[in-house]
């Protein structure tokens, strides 16, 4: 844990020194701020005091952001070639990767809970069901972590920045959106697959401040699956061919 | 604290960068590796520090081998990769804190390590930039004092001064030379006067094996094998001539071209004319107003082996 840790940190100071962390943040903080206060199916509109307008509309920008977290974080070592400094160090792969795993997570919870003020006014306005409140968050942090743990995997098969960005949204999509259009459309045992791939039919259940366990075991699985794949491309270089 | 490399072999596909190699480096010597672009030294490396595993053969310190213990052995070394990549958008301090830190030194003593190599790379007036901010040679003593932040028993620095100006050069090869004193040090160039100047031992690679081993001066008298001599002498230069090389000990005699008086004596294997040129000269009183020994340079030596 020290050696992932140490890791974690290195990479925080670089979010933070770097524009990327205050970009990303005030970026996250203006989206879901327009939508929960200002457009048009505000929570006003709605006429209840709810975050779930806060949270659908996060479920949707953290698609888009955590993959513009992620594609620098192994992508950019094998290009500057720093990660052969790294991997010399006394240090194994996997704590290279769950450090910085943990870094683009610490990031994501920054930013998440900056919108606590979204929750301190609406609980003014009237009864606001505290379970859901903690289930959408919690739902919000499963999500990143499984989206950030695709995004290191896509950043670790290249050394483009670009490619990692794209390749994550492109794997994102699939348990975003398509596996959940997918699952409605085809019938029998392939469409129950295909909807429990999808990631939204989890992220509603948990929001609705119903913690399942399978649920869980599906975060659970995308986040060890994509870190397992990202370790596996940074041993590559082990791989006898 | 020797290393010893056995058998190592690593195979990119159907080629082989490092063919069966097998060498032991004793505690406190440095050694060059020398070779020309592609011959292996770099590969060799980077099995050495666990950055790769080799096909097949095994390195191994103190009893552990990079095969069951990689993090024991990246632990005992400082590595130097080449062209010195480094988190350019990180201070000079807050890196090698980080280095300190990942290879296992304790917190309390790291602030005096980070001090003692701002010290030893001379970083002072530099201390407080970004690594970004630094000349190349800069760079390069943060990558210097990034590899022995955790005081290693063993440094190894792949092409330590590639892409330095002449002041640089000379100022990093006397701080490897500093450091040599107390470590074992590795470092790879394909330039001889910089491996003759810093190494005790040279080792040169060619096509992934090792061609030859030795200090410089047993490399230069393993290929000469025979003395050679450049003499001057004032008198009649036909008489000069055929008189040395009536001399029992002298194979072959040569003027040399556009000098009057000028020869370039070779003796036999394992023989010496010195004196017996000088006592040539002083029976038929001629005067010997010059005579050199000539040695094979380690350029010919390494042009020999590495064709």
């Amino acid at each position: 844990m020290g050696k992932i840790w140490i890791i974690t940190r290195r990479e925080l100071a670089s979010f933070f020194d770097s524009l990327i962390a205050y970009v990303l943040i005030a970026l996250f903080l203006l989206l879901s701020g327009i939508f929960t206060w200002l457009a048009s199916t505000n929570v006003f509109f709605i006429g209840q005091a709810t975050m779930q307008v806060f949270f659908s509309i996060a479920f949707w920008s953290l698609f888009f952001f955590i993959p513009a977290i992620t594609m620098r974080m192994i992508a950019e070592e094998n290009r500057a070639g720093t990660i052969e400094l790294l991997t010399t160090k006394a240090v194994s792969d996997s704590q290279i990767v769950w450090g910085k795993f943990l870094a683009c997570l610490i990031l994501v919870a920054v930013a998440l809970f900056a919108t606590l003020p979204y929750y301190v006014t609406i609980s003014q306005l009237g009864n606001i069901d505290d379970g859901a409140v903690i289930g959408g968050y919690i739902g919000l942090l499963l999500l990143s972590a499984s989206y950030i743990s695709i995004g290191l995997f896509a950043s670790s098969i290249t050394q483009n920045q670009i490619v990692a960005f794209l390749l994550a949204l492109a794997v994102g999509i699939l348990f975003q959106l398509i596996f959940d259009v997918l699952g409605n459309s085809v019938r029998g045992a392939i469409g129950e697959t295909l909807s429990y791939l999808s990631m939204s039919v989890h992220f509603e259940s948990i929001s609705r401040g119903v913690v399942d366990s399978r649920d869980l075991v599906y975060f659970a699985s995308i986040i060890v699956l994509g870190t397992l794949l990202s370790q596996m491309m940074l041993s590559k270089r082990n791989w006898q061919s | 604290m020797s290393i010893i490399v056995e058998n190592l072999t690593k195979k990119y596909g159907e080629q082989k960068a490092v063919n069966d190699i097998s060498f032991e480096i004793k505690t406190g010597e440095v050694v060059g590796f020398l070779g020309p672009n592609g011959a292996g030294k770099s590969t060799t490396m980077k099995i050495i520090t666990c950055f790769m595993a080799p096909s097949s053969g095994d390195v191994r310190l103190d009893g552990s081998s990079i095969h069951s213990d990689p993090e024991l052995i990246k632990k005992k070394m400082g590595y130097l990769p080449e062209n010195n990549p480094l988190y350019l958008d990180m201070p000079i301090v807050d890196y090698l804190r980080f280095s300190a830190e990942v290879q296992g030194v304790e917190k309390s003593v790291i602030p005096s390590r980070i001090g003692e190599m701002i010290d030893k790379c001379g970083l002072d007036r530099e201390k407080h930039k970004n690594i970004n901010e630094l000349s190349k040679g800069y760079r390069q003593r943060v990558g210097l004092a990034q590899a022995m932040i955790h005081d290693p028993e063993i440094l190894i620095l792949d092409e330590p001064t590639t892409g330095l100006d002449p002041n640089q050069i000379v100022e990093i090869r006397k701080l490897i030379k500093d450091i040599g004193k107390e470590k074992t040090v590795i470092l790879s160039s394909h330039i001889l006067s910089e491996v003759e100047a810093t190494c005790d031992r040279i080792l040169i690679i060619n096509r992934g094996r090792i061609v030859a081993d030795g200090t410089s001066d047993t490399l230069r008298s393993q290929s000469q094998g025979q003395e050679l001599l450049k003499i001057s002498i004032e008198a009649d230069p036909e008489k000069v001539e055929s008189a040395i090389l009536a001399l029992g000990t002298v194979e072959k005699v040569t003027g040399v071209e556009g000098k009057h008086g000028w020869f370039n004596v070779q003796s036999k294997p394992d023989m010496s004319s010195r004196k017996e040129i000088f006592d040539l000269c002083v029976k038929n009183k001629w005067y010997l107003m010059e005579m050199t020994g000539l040695e094979t340079r380690l350029e010919d030596v390494f042009q020999k082996l590495t064709k």
